[in-house]
């Protein structure tokens, strides 16, 4: 045990010098001692979490974070293989539990999975290969120096013609000393043979046949099935319900308040349903009576907080975010446009409601869960329940969907809440109108704006006051915004001030969170000045990337460190110019053009859309086009694809949505009244992908944000209309000659 | 009452109640857990399954209104998933999470059975009932086109073809 403290001690400073914490924390080897007692008699080659070699030939690489469609499944382990040099037809990959002493950070959150596991799990791979080799250096009594790998899972010995399998290396590499991960011979990416290479899901076997993989297909012996039925207003407590009337229905096994807190993001109050079947408990929630609590937020409705943003937006800001230069000089001085823009409420509608399933036994909680954040998952049930972390077990299961919703965890904590009453496992699955009444929304929003251009068309000033939701200093969950985001730091004169309101609501993270709001109203109101300086909409954006200033200042006023290279967007935007053609083109009446650039989550996105919209004010978008620059590799230009054209899908889609709070309750509750898009009229979406030198960075959710300004501008080219707030529907965009 | 109806080629006896959607009853009775849950009502199509030949709802479908019916789910629409469209998907890489291509499968080869070479629009008409919360569209048509012609030529689906497939949708420009 000694020693396995000495390896930790040591490979977390080398993973210091190497460049972060995450290494060592990632690659926790363990002795011949440990993996023997781990695993029996039968010493298996497992150099570090991800990797697992048996005698037989069974080459195992452990998926570490939860897939959600985003596939990360697949991604992340060609990293490992890539290294490890194993042939990618060879591998089993295995969804890793909940255990980031041993995995690192498993979160499906902020596009953080490339970044994040770009190194770490190539180290983890080289080091694997690099202990076969010296096994079989070791066996040959030959020098490691004239062995090599060949990418077929095989040590080589060129110069005697000698091979030797993994397979019947793994047990004399499980007695080796792990190499210094952050020292470990890595590929020259001219030799990558799985990484760059489009490979499908590895659960899409599984995924045509229709086989159970996602937390709704999960089953436990003995399993019975929960409801449970929130207030519609956010967090209102039970005062009464006809529970005894309820536990005499068909199926049902019991039936209880659950008390709940106030925290928006625990556990709320609530009646749980514990039925025999699915269907039992749902026919049994259809004929409970609730009376709710009174609550003090049941007044709160979307009307009155834009009432109320119209009053705060009238006044000063209550706080500054950055100032620069003199924006009233430069407002006096110039061509002045203002304008209001304003963007409603979101839900998530992931197509799989949430779930979870849950057993709690001799002080112990088992919970399988769609998740995208399993650790906090575990920190709110053992918060909540009373139950220490260590006795908490979390099995990843794959989720239809999140979009960030399930970041957060209150369906789990629901299901161990229930599950701990009952006794038995119990599933929890909410239904459609669950899932779109009790969301964590993307928060709406609203925006002042002036800004002004020189006579020579330059953008010289820019002044929004921001108003969102939160109370003091903090604002309410992805409703916020800092002093770095872009246009900061490229224009001379620039003011953010904000003003908040107080909210009933539960907000959180929606795909490219505060990004897929803010990029509409900046890249909007850009192209309004653009036009108002009479400049080409590309011209204009070119000129404002090269006006670059200063970085934006650290939380504390030091300076910080720019976020957004210009350059790299200056990159994507020309590719994009050139992929459609930008300027080339005369178009007719009511039909345009529009760009929009944005950076997100390290990701660089221009994109262009042409739409049509018909004189009676219909609105065709005809074409995307899409440049990306996410770094040096496409990890997986498959999956890089799917992400690319589902993000602006899911942008186009948004600009169609909205959830309207009436009486501090949603309103929508199905797809009848939130709707997603359909496949009738999807438009052809052209991606290319700039590669720069940059390591590489996620796909997730970048390429969202650009598109929904870029068809508002567009929409702006086609009539001369400019839609300032969503959903479009607000907008008659009827034209005549 | 016990309904009994043809699943997959098995008759089945099923003694539930007579308002359980059949989705249920394949889910939890038969344990067959391709047809998803995705709205309960009717909008989304993740729990589409055919009954007697035809692309169907299940999730506002009683059981008791499909006695004697053959139902066929994701699971037997074909006996080792080598349905053209089966093999189609995975050869393009539609999935992204997954939880709606059982149904959109389901109503893919309901079409394809009526109609074995339907045009783009006939593909939209007939798929636009089924919701992709990921939006992989693109995909969903171009695999129903590749599952036609995967039908018509009886040629092999390859996974391998997944890059040749790429060339035409994805372009990586070096930076200079």
């Amino acid at each position: 045990m000694t020693s396995t403290l000495d390896r930790r001690g040591f490979l977390r400073v080398s993973g210091v010098a190497g460049g972060g914490l995450v290494l060592a924390t990632l690659l926790e080897y363990r002795t011949p001692e440990l993996q023997a007692a781990e695993l029996g008699a039968n010493a298996d080659f497992a150099p570090n979490a991800f990797i697992r070699i048996t005698s037989d030939g069974n080459i195992t690489i452990i998926a570490k974070n939860p897939e959600i469609g985003q596939g990360v499944k697949t991604s992340m382990p060609q990293l490992i293989a890539e290294e490890l040099d194993v042939p990618w037809d060879s591998i089993t990959i295995e969804q890793a539990d909940s255990d980031p002493a041993k995995y690192g950070p498993q979160v499906a959150g902020g596009s953080t999975a490339t970044p994040t596991n770009w190194e770490p799990l190539r180290r983890a791979g080289a080091a694997g290969r690099a202990m076969m080799i010296t096994a079989a250096a070791q066996t040959w009594g030959v020098p490691e120096a004239e062995c090599g790998t060949e990418g077929d899972a095989q040590v080589h010995h060129h110069a005697t013609h000698r091979h030797l399998k993994y397979a019947d290396l793994a047990e004399r590499a499980a007695t080796l000393p792990a190499p210094d991960a952050a020292t470990v011979r890595m590929k020259d990416p001219k030799d990558y043979k799985i990484i760059g290479k489009a490979i499908g899901g590895v659960d899409n076997p599984k995924i045509v046949r229709g086989a159970p993989l996602f937390g709704i297909d999960v089953t436990v012996p003995g399993m019975l099935h929960a409801q449970f039925v929130k207030a519609p207003v956010f967090g209102a407590g039970v005062a009464s319900a006809n529970l005894d009337e309820i536990k005499r229905m068909r199926g049902v096994r019991d039936a209880f308040v659950v008390e709940g807190g106030t925290q928006l993001a625990g556990l709320l109050p609530g009646v749980a349903i514990v039925a025999d079947t699915y269907w039992n408990a749902r026919v049994a929630r259809n004929a409970l009576k609730v009376t709710w609590a009174a609550h003090p937020t049941s007044q709160q409705s979307s009307a009155s907080f834009r009432a109320r943003a119209t009053e705060l937006l009238a006044a000063e800001p209550q706080r500054s975010l950055r100032t620069d230069g003199d924006v009233n000089a430069a407002l006096r001085a110039g061509t002045v446009v203002e304008a209001e823009y304003e963007y409603p409420f979101l839900a998530h509608a992931a197509l799989e409601p949430m779930n979870c399933t849950a057993h709690f036994a001799n002080g112990k909680l088992e919970v399988w869960a769609p998740t995208q954040n399993p650790q906090s998952g575990r920190t709110l049930c053992a918060n909540t329940l009373g139950i220490a972390p260590a006795d908490i077990t979390i099995h990843i299961v794959r989720s239809g969907g999140g979009f960030g919703r399930r970041l957060n965890n209150d369906y789990m904590v629901e299901a161990a809440a229930i599950a701990k009453q009952t006794g038995a496992p119990v599933k929890l699955t909410w239904t459609r109108e669950d899932d779109i009444q009790h969301d964590f929304y993307r928060p709406a929003g609203y925006h002042k704006l002036r800004g002004a251009v020189d006579a020579r068309g330059k953008l010289t000033a820019w002044d929004n006051h921001f108003v969102s939701f939160g109370e003091g200093n903090n604002f309410a969950p992805a409703a916020g915004t800092g002093p770095g985001e872009f246009p900061a730091s490229f224009i001379p004169n620039f003011r953010l001030g904000v003003s908040t309101m107080p909210l009933g609501v539960p907000t959180g993270f929606l795909r490219a969170p505060t990004s897929n709001a803010l990029a509409f109203v900046y890249q909007s109101f850009i192209d309004e000045l653009a036009h108002a300086g009479k400049q080409d909409p590309v011209e204009f954006r070119r000129a404002l990337l090269a006006q670059f200033t200063a970085p934006a200042p650290t939380a504390d006023g030091r300076p910080g460190p720019a976020s957004m290279n210009a350059e790299r967007m200056r990159g994507v935007l020309d590719l994009v110019a050139r992929m459609s053609g930008w300027g080339t083109r005369t178009l007719p009446r009511g039909k345009g053009m529009g760009v929009a650039f944005h950076f997100s989550h390290r990701g660089y996105f221009a994109e262009v859309v042409e739409a049509t919209v018909a004189r009676e004010g219909t609105v065709t978008v005809d074409k995307v086009w899409v440049a990306g620059d996410v770094g040096s590799v496409i990890i997986n230009p498959s999956g890089a694809l799917n992400q690319v054209r589902g993000s602006v899908l899911d942008g186009l889609s948004e600009m169609a949505q909205q959830i309207t709070i009436v009486g501090g309750a949603a309103k929508e509750s199905n797809f009848v009244d939130f709707p997603l898009l359909r496949l009738r009229g999807v438009p052809p979406v052209d991606v290319e992908f700039r590669i720069t030198e940059f390591p590489p960075t996620g796909m997730g959710e970048p390429a969202l944000p650009p598109v929904i300004p870029a068809l508002t501008n567009a929409i702006f080219a086609a009539t001369g209309k400019r839609i300032r707030s969503l959903p479009m529907s607000l907008h008659d965009l009827s034209w005549s000659e | 009452m016990p309904v009994t109806l043809t699943v997959n080629g098995t008759r089945r006896t099923l003694d539930v109640p007579d308002d359980m959607p059949l989705l249920w009853a394949l889910r939890e009775t038969l344990d067959l857990k391709g047809p998803k849950f995705g709205c309960g009502i009717g909008q989304c199509g993740a729990c589409t399954v055919h009954v007697n030949g035809i692309a169907t709802r299940t999730c506002v479908l009683p059981i008791a209104a499909v006695e004697n019916a053959e139902i066929v789910t994701i699971e037997g629409l074909s006996a080792d998933g080598t349905h053209p469209l089966q093999l189609a998907w995975q050869e393009l890489d539609v999935p992204q999470c997954g939880y709606c291509q059982a149904g959109q499968i389901m109503t893919a080869a309901a079409m394809l059975q009526r109609n074995p070479r339907p045009s783009e629009a006939e593909i939209d008409r007939a798929m636009t009932g089924n919701i992709c919360r990921c939006a992989t569209y693109h995909r969903i048509r171009e695999g129903v086109q590749r599952a036609v012609a995967i039908a018509a030529n009886n040629n092999d689906a390859d996974a391998s073809t997944l890059d040749a497939n790429l060339g035409a949708t994805l372009n990586a420009t070096e930076a200079k």
